[in-house]
């Protein structure tokens, strides 16, 4: 601690690094997102030959009637603008009905839910939307078909919003970016397209047969005029994130930039201390202190500093992530988990060991004669 | 009175110094060519003058120690080389994403979509409106009085991508007889066209090189028909990442009797005005008329600026921790030499030297750390190809663009990180009373 001020700089170096970290690896997360139990259950059916084409609103019954389906729901992609093409958010029409029986994450007061079902005109959005645009129970929301025309010709489409919802756990909170709007209303007011759906989602009664069911599902339409893949929604996101590109390999090869630079810069300022207190810790031997004791000593002290600045780092990114997600507008809704924490404190303890460990050893074998003569 | 001036002088003096300096960066990074003049006119006085020289002198002997402090030297240069290396990476894919999709683009040819359409994907035009939209006033027609219009299906099929081995949305185009003037730039590198009428499709250069299965010859399926392979083209723009056909026999595959686009040649740049007012006073059609160029533009905005802002976010937070390591360098550096300066500051060196030969020492590594930085940037990512979702909900190949421009920047930024990390150890090092230093041990 004699050297105040290199001290702090190695801390603040730690601290920046780690921040970065908290903020890569909440990205990380955000796009493995569906690495959550959620969903299970559930199998998405849509057309086999590209994500834009429909499937018939008559496989509705088809699918039900499986062995091992326990309830089907149908969704399709909107893709409406609300005021500005900037406040993009996803706005899917779905079955009302079947889509909240079968999405148990979506949790909002039952009077709300049932407003959802019996009102036509109905929408109900995430929790952090309706803050994002101040929108409130009772709210109308007009929408700007970018696909869909209003059948009268216009590009208006105007929603009641009955409900707002929040996701059971925090991992989930991606969901909270929705607005889902009714499918009959959707199908009714629509230029083309009557009568079909984007895809459908399936809840199996015990996810040991999703296979199986995603093998009867496939099989019943095979050679139809429109085939079908199911997948598990959990390989139906990661397909989709795997589009928009290997995130996670150029985030990690960032972290490894930044680690590999970590590492040097600390290694070597705290080789560089302990270096300058060789004679002491000849003196700490003298007095009769153990070359294990003097190794522990040394590593313990460079894996404290590494905790130390990493959580604060840590914590810098805990607080920086609502921030950022406010400067997006909330588009950026990253929430921090247990398992990046868990991960950061197990890379602080393992690099503090890791660049403590060359001058614990050397100050371990270090001889006390040449150490107090200053060779 | 004068105890408290006393008092505040150093703080004042402190503050001064950094607000200078902030002032100073934000310069830099504006307007690099003043900073040029400013590095020539130091230059010179190094060069000539007595002070200079004694600069020179000193930084040499600085300099000439470098190889006994070979690890704390290490940290500046890897330290710097981390952070422009991940800035000119995450920088050059924002450019090279940008660079393909404005390539596609210019101020000759319009782009008409279905009002309130923001992609061709979401776009649905009828034939009989594609007829009128060719035949609109400002579209240039060839020798036999045809509009050069092309009027495109734009439909999304399932391939297997090469890295990942999952499937990935490929963009397949069905185009007009006309689009080969329409797109002068588009030439067949291997095989033939596709022959208008027969399931043939040619495949871009960039679909080739990130899906499986393309070669010419290969039979793909399309909707559960089967599709040849006839040829090879490459552009040099986003249409790289698409596969062509024509436009009827792909319609017909997907089972669609419409359109959704046309793109037409103008006769001028300022033609797009007559076409836009003609088209949109028309009552039969509901559409919007964009040049080419504003459409793609649209299109590369969105991702080019959040690639940029994550970009520069990771590099200040990193240069921030790069920093604090030159900085305990070059302190280290100053508190190891505080006798040898303390000793020239006794025999009549002023400090400005002094101060001045530290802050290159500390520059010139960052240069070396930016360097090499960008050359690993340049060597590694120069070129490399990747591909991310575009606005037509398929996959847009693109290759990272590590243009000089990026270098150059990336070394603006290694010279802030090493003047901020040089200048306080330099100031303490022209500080130290010369008497406490001389006595330190």
């Amino acid at each position: 601690m004699r050297k105040k001020t290199r001290t702090l700089l190695t801390l603040l170096s730690v601290v920046a690094a780690f921040a970065l970290f908290g903020l890569l690896d909440a990205v990380r997360v955000a796009f493995n997102a569906p690495d959550s139990v959620a969903g299970i259950d559930r199998l998405i059916v849509a057309s086999r030959f590209s994500i834009i084409q429909p499937l018939p609103y008559a496989d509705y019954m088809r699918i039900r009637s499986v062995p091992g389906v326990k309830e089907v729901a149908y969704a399709n992609w909107f893709g409406g603008i609300y005021q500005d093409p900037k406040n993009f958010f996803p706005n899917i029409a779905v079955s009302a009905r079947q889509f909240l029986d079968i999405h148990t994450e979506f949790v909002m007061p039952e009077a709300q839910k049932q407003a959802f079902l019996d009102t036509r005109t109905g929408a109900i959005v995430g929790e952090a939307l309706a803050k994002r645009f101040d929108w409130h129970v009772g709210d109308k929301i007009p929408l700007q078909a970018t696909i869909f025309p209003n059948k009268d010709g216009s590009n208006t489409w105007l929603f009641d919003l009955v409900g707002i919802y929040h996701a059971d756990r925090p991992e989930l909170r991606g969901i909270e970016q929705q607005m889902l709007f009714r499918y009959d209303y959707f199908d009714e007011g629509r230029q083309f397209g009557h009568g079909t759906v984007g895809w459908y989602i399936v809840k199996v009664d015990d996810p040991a047969h999703a296979d199986r069911v995603a093998h009867a599902v496939d099989h019943m339409f095979a050679n139809s005029a429109d085939e079908t893949k199911t997948q598990s929604e959990r390989e139906f996101q990661l397909a989709f994130a795997k589009q928009i590109g290997d995130i996670g390999l150029i985030v990690s090869a960032i972290m490894g930039a930044v680690f590999f630079t970590l590492v040097l810069l600390t290694g070597n300022t705290l080789a560089q201390g302990i270096r300058d207190r060789i004679p002491e810790l000849a003196v700490l031997k003298t007095i009769g202190f153990t070359n294990t004791a003097v190794l522990l000593m040394v590593l313990g002290e460079a894996v404290f500093m590494l905790v130390c600045g990493g959580l604060a780092g840590l914590v810098v990114a805990r607080l920086a992530l609502p921030l950022l997600g406010a400067a997006t507008g909330g588009q950026l809704q990253l929430p921090m988990t247990t398992k990046t924490w868990v991960l950061g404190v197990a890379l602080m303890v393992l690099i503090g060991t890791l660049v403590g460990l060359q001058p614990a050893l050397r100050a371990m074998r270090v001889r006390i004669v040449d150490a107090l003569a200053g060779r | 009175m004068t105890r408290l001036i006393v008092k505040t002088m150093p703080l004042l003096r402190r503050s001064a110094v950094i607000l200078a300096v902030g002032v100073g960066i934000v310069l830099w990074m504006t307007l690099p060519v003043l900073f040029l003049l400013l590095g020539v006119v130091m230059g010179v006085w190094l060069a000539v003058s007595r002070e200079g020289r004694q600069a020179l002198s000193i930084t040499w002997s600085g300099l000439s120690t470098l190889p006994q402090r070979l690890g704390a030297t290490s940290v500046i240069i890897v330290g710097i080389a981390g952070v422009v290396g991940v800035l000119i990476a995450l920088l050059a894919m924002a450019e090279g994403f940008q660079a393909t999709l404005k390539r596609a683009g210019d101020d000759d040819t319009a782009i008409v979509l279905r009002s309130g359409a923001n992609a061709e994907l979401s776009s649905g035009l009828d034939r009989a409106s594609t007829t009128l939209i060719a035949q609109g006033p400002g579209v240039l027609r060839d020798g036999r009085d045809i509009p050069i219009a092309s009027a495109e299906v734009v439909v999304v099929a399932n391939l297997p991508k090469r890295t990942t081995g999952t499937d990935a949305n490929v963009e397949v185009r069905g185009v007009g007889q006309q689009v080969w003037p329409l797109r002068p730039n588009v030439h067949i590198i291997a095989g033939r066209p596709f022959t208008p009428g027969l399931r043939e499709l040619i495949v871009g250069k960039g679909a080739l090189s990130q899906f499986a299965g393309l070669a010419p010859g290969s039979t793909i399926r399309l909707n559960n028909q089967s599709w040849t392979i006839s040829g090879v083209f490459a552009s040099g723009d986003a249409h790289e990442s698409e596969l062509w056909g024509d436009a009827e026999s792909v319609a017909a595959a997907y089972r669609r009797n419409g359109f959704q686009s046309v793109t037409v040649r103008l006769t001028g740049p300022e033609a797009i005005d007559r076409l836009k007012a003609a088209l949109s006073g028309d009552p039969r059609l509901k559409v919007d008329v964009e040049t080419t160029r504003d459409y793609y533009n649209k299109q590369s905005e969105q991702l080019t600026k959040t690639i940029r802002v994550i970009g520069t976010g990771v590099a200040v937070i990193m240069a921030i921790g790069a920093m604090f390591g030159a900085l305990n360098t070059m302190y280290a550096a100053v508190a190891a030499r505080a006798r040898e300066v303390a000793t020239l500051r006794a025999l009549g060196f002023t400090g400005a030297p002094v101060v001045v030969s530290v802050l290159l020492e500390a520059m010139l590594l960052a240069l070396v750390g930016g360097g090499l930085g960008a050359g690993i940037a340049y060597g590694v990512f120069n070129g490399y190809t990747v591909s991310t979702l575009g606005a037509n909900f398929s996959q847009v190949v693109f290759q990272f663009r590590v243009s000089p421009d990026l270098l150059l920047r990336g070394l603006q930024w290694s010279l802030v990180i090493g003047f901020l990390g040089g200048l306080f150890p330099a100031l303490r090092a022209a500080s130290i009373p010369v008497t406490t230093a001389l006595r330190e041990l």
